[in-house]
């Protein structure tokens, strides 16, 4: 399938209410490409919320996400998601299947021309040991099913990356490798937006921060140079406690 | 409707057809408690000592539509478990590939459901379908394409309900009375060797699939979007 690029992503004043509760109210942002936005907040903030009305997969009950490519908008449609990459807290692969099988599937879903090639390359890349690639993904330990779904999130070779806490069950190494793949998918220009707690594992890549705040954004800043594990620290502290 | 669509639908078909065939637990269940229901039919409904032959449409329907309906849940439960239903939607394969995918694949297990009910109903009710063998076949097929068009709508429109095991019955049930009134009606014409009357509900169940499917292709994606 053919896709063009997203460039930006604009969040114009977008709400979300769940019954009563009122989860996200008039956030605005700008994503860009070739950046890594850290999303953070205390638990509740809203954080996994704007990264499932990011993935098109829920509906915002007020405002509006923008995809742009160039100064054009995108519609939201078939060619518009297999543009976004997604890493949620649920690993989005089937226990029953092997790692080769899940990514070969979705291969298939998203048109790629040579899904198991891929699937074996992308698995080399996220570390996950040849032995347990023809094993069921449900006798995986919490790494390895972490490790298999950023490479089914990577599969497409999305220009827009949302990993809601990617650094969850990964050992130093994989949190490692994960923060330098980070660091490529930005170089490579895409829009990269990463919910965490561990601050220690994106300072340096990251050049965006946005703090959310009961459903709010309380800071939205942006360093160029890539924010230092004391300055995320800071901003964490200064705005989401 | 082009060759890439139906290559979807049969990876979706076949990847769901894939995990129970690994697990084995959604037709294991089906057809044990299908059973259970014809057998224990079987020794309800006595006449003269012998099993009433009239019951058999009745009794086989409520085993496929019951045993149905525990499949149709834990099929879509397992999408829930891993979140697979969000992988699924955030695809670009289009929604309706996706929805006609898990339907055959459901269709395919009651059709299962049907391959132990239906022996067993001629067995214990001991009945003699003759020539009507491929008839009745016909009306299963519709029956289970109908329960499964009918059955993914719902079943993944509640795959985020908390209560989604007590709605399912209760959302899913009165919209296929009509098919089930249809497929009783035209089992039990069959068993009689009225043929004419069965033709009618035959095209009947054709009606109701059709007006359904149409239905489904039209909501599937609206339903399905938090």
């Amino acid at each position: 399938m053919t896709t063009t690029r997203i460039s930006s992503i604009v969040v114009d004043k977008i709400g979300k209410r769940f019954g009563d509760h009122r989860a996200l109210a008039a956030v605005e942002l700008e994503l860009r490409a070739g950046s890594v936005c850290a999303l953070l907040g205390p638990n509740g903030a809203g954080k996994t919320t704007l990264i499932s009305i990011l993935s098109t997969l829920t509906r915002a009950s007020t405002g509006a996400v923008r995809y742009l490519d160039g100064a054009a908008e995108r519609r939201v449609d078939d060619r518009l998601r297999a543009d976004i990459g997604l890493l949620a807290h649920a690993s989005l692969c089937y226990g029953e299947l092997t790692a080769i099988e899940n990514l070969t599937f979705f291969a298939t879903l998203y048109g790629l021309a040579d899904g198991a090639g891929r699937a074996s390359a992308l698995l080399d890349e996220v570390g996950l040991e040849p032995a347990a690639r023809t094993r069921a993904v449900r006798t995986y330990s919490r790494g390895m099913v972490q490790r298999l779904a950023l490479a089914r999130a990577l599969l497409a070779r999305p220009s827009l990356l949302l990993l809601d806490e990617p650094f969850t069950g990964l050992d130093r190494g994989g949190a490692l490798a994960l923060g330098a793949r980070l660091g490529q998918a930005k170089a490579e220009g895409a829009i990269v937006v990463c919910v965490t707690h561990d601050l220690e594992a994106i300072a340096g890549v990251t050049d965006h921060v946005v703090v959310l705040r009961r459903g709010k954004v309380a800071c939205d800043v942006r360093d160029p140079d890539g924010f230092s594990y004391a300055a995320l620290r800071d901003h964490y502290h200064r705005h989401a406690d | 409707m082009g060759v890439q669509f139906l290559r979807l639908v049969a990876a979706v078909a076949g990847k769901d057809l894939r995990v129970e065939l690994r697990s084995r637990e959604i037709v294991y269940t089906m057809g044990l408690f299908a059973a259970v229901i014809v057998v224990v039919f079987s020794f309800a409904f006595v006449r003269d000592q012998r099993a009433l032959v009239e019951a058999v449409p009745g009794v086989a329907w409520a085993a496929v539509v019951f045993a149905g309906t525990i499949g149709l849940g834990r099929a879509f439960d397992r999408e829930r478990e891993s979140d697979t239903m969000r992988a699924l939607l955030l695809a670009p394969a289009p929604r309706l590939a996706v929805f006609a995918g898990k339907t055959v694949a459901i269709t395919a297990l009651v059709f299962a459901v049907e391959a132990v009910v239906l022996p067993l109903c001629l067995l214990f009710f001991n009945v003699d379908l003759g020539a009507s063998t491929a008839t009745l076949a016909l009306v299963l097929a519709l029956g289970a394409i109908g329960f499964a068009v009918v059955g993914t709508v719902f079943a993944a429109m509640l795959l985020r309900t908390q209560a989604r095991d007590v709605l399912l019955p209760v959302v899913l049930y009165p919209i296929l009375v009509p098919m089930i009134m249809a497929g009783t009606k035209a089992t039990a014409a069959l068993l009689l060797n009225q043929t004419g009357d069965a033709w009618f509900w035959i095209k009947f169940l054709a009606a109701f699939d059709l007006a359904f499917i149409i239905t489904a292709m039209w909501s599937f994606e609206a339903l399905v979007i938090e």
